[in-house]
């Protein structure tokens, strides 16, 4: 985040005016279908923000985090679709996605919190399993989740009359729908990072580095532990929910496949990747990590137009080059590719 | 009565496969407070050589000769695998904070399971049908050679492994370099080479884990080390993490519940949940207990590593 004094200059304006005109650009440049990568980018963005609250501020290791997403999702899914044929205004569903995601972080977090790194680590990852195999199997006794089928029809974003998967015309630019989602997310998204910046510099967030940096320390110092540790868990569960409400909306359809551990442990990834503790980092990590898989895609049709032949399929060995940037970006860059300057002195100082 | 003993023999043959794998887990925990989140993904591998080598000498060799040599194949891959899996990815970041092993750990995991899709492909693998076929009545239950002789050599690889651990110079570097490393390097004992030997072993244990379970069920798949691995380290927490009695303690119960818990769930809940819940058990009883008792079963209380 800028000081005062540069917020309005000239680097800063451009790069509005750029994040303004991207979805345009990528329309009228690549195709439609980059602007949809670019919404599913700012979707995993807010699950970073999300989880770098849990991860990087308070220094929490939690592997069930998509267990939140769902959570938003099936929400919305549920209150806006014809499920139970229900179709809940905006400003009801998305406040309760949110609050229900917060609570389950709440309910999960109260028993674990005192148990330490790893062991935190295996019960949230447990937790998310549970998640996905009851969302599973919840199509009896009765039909609540549509099981394996998962839910679909679900109702597109909408305010009052304004639905956002329809296009709209706007001074003389016709905008589809997937470019009105880009706007509606970078705005969350600007929200949120706002938000989780300030609140890194508050009293709270100091608390979290404490707690974070020693935690034995922290508490000796007066800190309440317990009660951070359950707001940071509660928190980036709530960013969680509020993005799979935002998540179902966007895409019509949520099953349980898409909430399932290697879900989690991507995000895990944005988050580490891109700099833990720095929010312009994970968003940075969020966006390379969604982006990437795509691009190492179109590897493909590239091979295809100079060598008339698909010498490597890109969609077997993506994951495995995937895998190995994991390895490589850990072993060489430890502190993430854009680290906090307090992430990046603790890791120097820790590293021989 | 005949269903209860069949239950119990079914989660203890379960139960020693996730004893073998939990072994490993525990085994480098105990020494470098790590997990291993690629142990799973390692087990995988020794099933598919063991299967792959299997199917390719069973026509050549009589089955003992076959199985044998498929083991030893599997065995000597995930030795190699384990050492370097150690190598290259936990040891440069020893000293890092423990989110940085943590990482390259998911990434060896991505890299094994994906290396295994593109070698072996997407589909389940049947284990050839080689083993005589014979079971024993007890009772009412049917008792199968398989599991006699899968529950047979578990229990004897643990002995040994408990005799190693407890009444040799090996052992007793193993013990000294998790309660020390630094202590046990100034006593003259290489630890970087004790760590090398636990991978070793540990991955070994996991190679016997996979050709076991892939002969049980019959099948082998690019993604099975996940929940294999993610079970067998609930059963390393439940016995207490670092404890190699309480891995086999863990893993043992976790089968029994496990078997328990699916057979048993339609009746207890009247057909409300079925035995399509048997996944959540594992993690059910790995929250209570962390909640209960988080230092496990067999575990030291306030094993507190920071």
């Amino acid at each position: 985040m800028g000081t005062p004094a540069s917020t309005f200059s000239p680097a800063t304006v451009g790069k509005g005016l750029l994040l303004v005109a991207l979805p345009l650009l990528l329309q009228a440049g690549p195709g439609a279908a980059w602007v949809r990568i670019v919404d599913v980018a700012l979707l995993y963005s807010m699950l970073a923000i999300g989880l770098n609250i849990v991860v990087g501020f308070a220094g929490l290791l939690d592997l069930g985090y998509i267990a939140f997403y769902a959570t938003g999702a099936y929400l919305y899914a549920l209150l806006d679709s014809m499920q139970f044929n229900l179709h809940w205004p905006l400003w009801a569903t998305l406040p309760l996605s949110a609050a229900l995601a917060g609570l389950f972080g709440l309910l999960l977090g109260a028993p674990t919190l005192r148990l330490r790194g790893d062991y935190l680590a295996i019960v949230t990852l447990g937790f998310g399993e549970i998640v996905r195999i009851f969302l599973n199997n919840l199509d009896t006794p009765f039909n609540l989740t549509n099981g394996p089928q998962g839910i679909s029809l679900i109702d597109p974003i909408h305010l009052g009359n304004f639905t956002f998967s329809r296009p709209h015309h706007f001074a003389g630019l016709t905008l589809t729908g997937t470019q009105q989602y880009y706007y509606l997310f970078l705005a969350t998204i600007m929200g949120m990072a706002w938000l989780a910046t300030r609140l890194q510099h508050s009293r709270i967030g100091r608390a979290w580095a404490a707690i974070r940096e020693d935690e034995l320390a922290a508490a000796a110092s007066g800190i309440a532990v317990r009660n951070y540790k359950l707001l940071a868990f509660s928190l980036g569960a709530t960013c969680g929910g509020f993005a799979g409400a935002l998540f179902a909306g966007f895409q019509g359809f949520v099953s349980p496949e898409s909430f399932n551990l290697m879900e989690s442990v991507m995000v895990l990834c944005m988050v580490v990747l891109g700099g833990m503790g720095n929010v312009n980092g994970v968003i940075f990590g969020a966006i390379l990590l969604t982006v990437l898989p795509e691009a190492l895609r179109m590897m493909g049709d590239w091979q295809l137009n100079h060598f008339g032949h698909i010498w490597v399929d890109p969609n077997d060995v993506r994951m495995l080059l995937f895998g190995g940037a994991l390895i490589l970006i850990m072993l060489y860059r430890p502190a993430g590719l854009l680290p906090s300057p307090a992430q990046r002195r603790e890791w120097q100082k820790k590293l021989p | 009565m005949s269903i209860l003993l069949q239950q119990l023999v079914n989660g203890l043959v379960l139960g020693s496969v996730y004893a073998l794998v939990a072994l490993g887990y525990t085994m480098v925990y105990g020494i470098l407070g790590l997990i291993n989140f690629a142990h799973g993904d390692v087990t995988m591998i020794g099933a598919m050589v063991a299967l792959t080598s299997i199917t390719a000498l069973s026509g050549h060799l009589p089955w003992p000769a076959a199985v044998a040599l498929g083991l030893i194949a599997a065995i000597a891959v995930c030795m190699v695998l384990g050492y370097f899996i150690e190598r290259l990815a936990y040891r440069p970041l020893r000293h890092a904070p423990r989110l940085a092993p943590l990482i390259t750990a998911i990434g060896v995991s991505i890299i094994l399971q994906n290396l295994a899709m593109l070698i072996w492909g997407r589909q389940y693998l049947a284990f050839p049908a080689l083993l005589p076929q014979t079971w024993f009545d007890i009772d009412g239950a049917r008792i199968t050679s398989i599991q006699l002789a899968i529950l047979g050599i578990a229990l004897t690889i643990m002995l040994i492994l408990d005799f190693l651990v407890r009444h040799t110079r090996l052992g007793r570097a193993m013990r000294a370099t998790a309660q020390s490393p630094q202590l046990a390097g100034l006593m003259g004992i290489n630890a970087n080479q004790i760590i090398s030997i636990t991978f070793l072993i540990g991955s070994a244990l996991a190679a016997v884990a996979g050709l076991m379970v892939s002969a049980y069920y019959g099948l082998a798949h690019y993604y099975m080390g996940f929940l294999l691995g993610l079970k067998a380290f609930s059963a390393a927490v439940l016995g207490g993490i670092g404890q190699l009695r309480g891995a086999i303690l863990g893993g043992l119960l976790l089968g029994v519940i496990e078997s328990f818990g699916a057979g048993y769930i339609g009746v207890l809940t009247h057909g409300l949940l079925g035995s399509n819940y048997q996944d959540v058990f594992a993690f059910f009883v790995l929250i209570i207990v962390l909640m209960v008792r988080p230092s496990g079963l067999l575990g030291k209380p306030a094993a507190d590593r920071a």
